[in-house]
């Protein structure tokens, strides 16, 4: 409704900027100590997805969309952090340590990125769109075998998002998209680690059915919307800033 | 209650040593191994942020003292689990006496003090089974404090705890923290079962004591290790 609302406007009024409502944050579980959630003014919006979800083009399009209304934006993204992203590249690569490592030591990137990017953002009042949430950590996680509390517990200390998209795409287009794209599988984003399969193919497959089982699962506990990933990226990213547009204005 | 290695069913045994910096458990589990050692028995030694990857990345870290609370503990329990999984439960599932220079309860004892909640760090550990005896050196602050500011001209940051803004004079800020820690481990000794042994005494008398101790509790006898092939 408000949506027609802003369209029958003139075009100046579109000067007038919608300042976010401010809702209180909160943390899942124990959270971090030392934060003040009432400072929080930002919005948290996360989307989730495989490789070849399109996850990456729909933020692009939500940039695009809420730097043109005049919200600041910032984007964050797994192993990104200045802590231990170059560590982690190269435990992947030699693929060395076992899975309770793994799962810390993208906990510790992850929490990096949280403290000294997210929560900073939100604090000056972004709009902070992240690639990837706990979500897929734990969900790789579970399919490993890790315990279900263990990893509640550690990833307790995140923020609850205002919005949390999962871009849900069966494994057969995902294969697709991902030859299309680089006419390569990657290593880990097929599973291989986990020995389903000698055949790369076939393991991405499975793997990938896997962690949408994850994704349902942990739909239970975390409240996300899972958005069908099949459609027109254009299609989607018009549903996504609906969503958003409703998470503004509260 | 995490169980214990023997709990478990594993056939080694884990001797943790715990204490503050200065309180001399470094010099007493030294003197422990080579005691166990020089009867042939299969023992090894394990420090506390010792493993060479996340080593990089504390280091890294703490130059640039990049580290929170939170991060602070992740990583320590990123290194920890690395020794965890590749190191500790393979010597522990082949029949080693391990010996760990600070174990889980460094960590519980530490990162609460920097502020984070006790269950999570708790939690944290959770994957880690508890050692199946616990040295407590307790020494009395200004010992530890003394022994700790001759023996190093310069304190480190984290060390001092300087990360918490206790004091701008490093020298207080680290007898601050020392001492919040000290509450720590006292405040767990009894739930965790430590063996508190006063390290204000003589390093004999000290060691003296531990190794009636080890004698008591573990069957050193099932720990002999193979026969050297060769004299060197």
């Amino acid at each position: 409704m408000k949506k027609s609302i802003a369209k029958g406007r003139p075009r100046v009024s579109a000067i007038r900027i919608t300042v976010p409502k401010r809702e209180q944050h909160r943390f899942y579980g124990h959270g971090l100590p030392h934060v003040d959630l009432g400072q929080l003014s930002g919005k948290l919006i996360v989307v989730e997805g495989a490789d070849g979800s399109g996850r990456s083009s729909q933020i692009d399009g939500l940039v695009e969309w809420l730097e043109g209304r005049g919200h600041a934006t910032i984007q964050v993204g797994l192993k990104k952090s200045t802590l231990v992203s170059e560590e982690l590249d190269k435990a992947q690569n030699g693929n060395i340590l076992s899975h309770t490592t793994m799962s810390l030591f993208y906990a510790t990137d992850f929490a990096d990125q949280l403290e000294n990017v997210i929560i900073p953002a939100l604090r000056a009042g972004f709009m902070v769109l992240a690639d990837r949430y706990i979500y897929t950590l734990m969900a790789r996680d579970l399919v490993r075998g890790a315990d279900e509390r263990w990893l509640k517990n550690l990833y307790s200390i995140a923020l609850v998002p205002d919005a949390v998209f999962y871009l849900k795409v069966s494994p057969e287009i995902l294969v697709q998209r991902n030859f299309a794209k680089s006419h390569s599988l990657d290593y880990w984003e097929s599973g291989m680690d986990l020995g389903l399969s000698r055949d790369m193919f076939d393991s991405f497959l499975k793997y990938q059915k896997m962690l949408i089982d994850e994704f349902n699962h942990l739909r239970r506990t975390y409240d996300f919307d899972v958005v069908d990933g099949s459609r027109s990226p254009a299609e989607i990213n018009a549903d996504l800033r609906r969503q958003i547009e409703a998470v503004i204005h509260g | 209650m995490t169980k214990t290695f023997a709990q478990l069913g594993f056939p080694g045994r884990l001797i943790a040593v715990e204490g503050l910096d200065g309180s001399g458990k470094s010099t007493q589990v030294y003197l422990l191994k080579r005691w166990l050692e020089l009867q042939g028995l299969k023992v090894f030694f394990s420090e506390w942020n010792s493993s060479a990857l996340v080593k990089s990345a504390t280091s890294k870290a703490k130059k640039q003292t990049l580290l929170t609370p939170t991060t602070f503990s992740l990583i320590h329990a990123t290194d920890f689990a690395d020794r965890y999984e590749r190191q500790l439960v393979p010597l522990m599932r082949a029949g080693y006496i391990v010996l760990c220079d600070r174990y889980v309860f460094t960590a519980f004892a530490r990162d609460v003090v920097r502020g984070c909640p006790p269950a999570w760090v708790r939690g944290l550990y959770g994957f880690a089974a508890h050692p199946d005896l616990t040295f407590f050196f307790k020494a009395d602050l200004e010992v530890s404090l003394q022994r700790i500011l001759v023996g190093r001209p310069e304190l480190k940051y984290f060390e001092a705890g300087m990360d918490l803004n206790l004091s701008n004079n490093e020298e207080e800020s680290f007898r601050i923290f020392q001492g919040r820690i000290l509450d720590q481990y006292l405040a767990m000794s009894a739930e965790f079962n430590f063996h508190v042994l006063d390290a204000n005494h003589p390093i004999e008398v000290q060691q003296s004591l531990v190794r009636e101790v080890v004698a008591s509790r573990i069957d050193l006898s099932a720990f002999v290790g193979p026969l050297p092939t060769e004299h060197a």
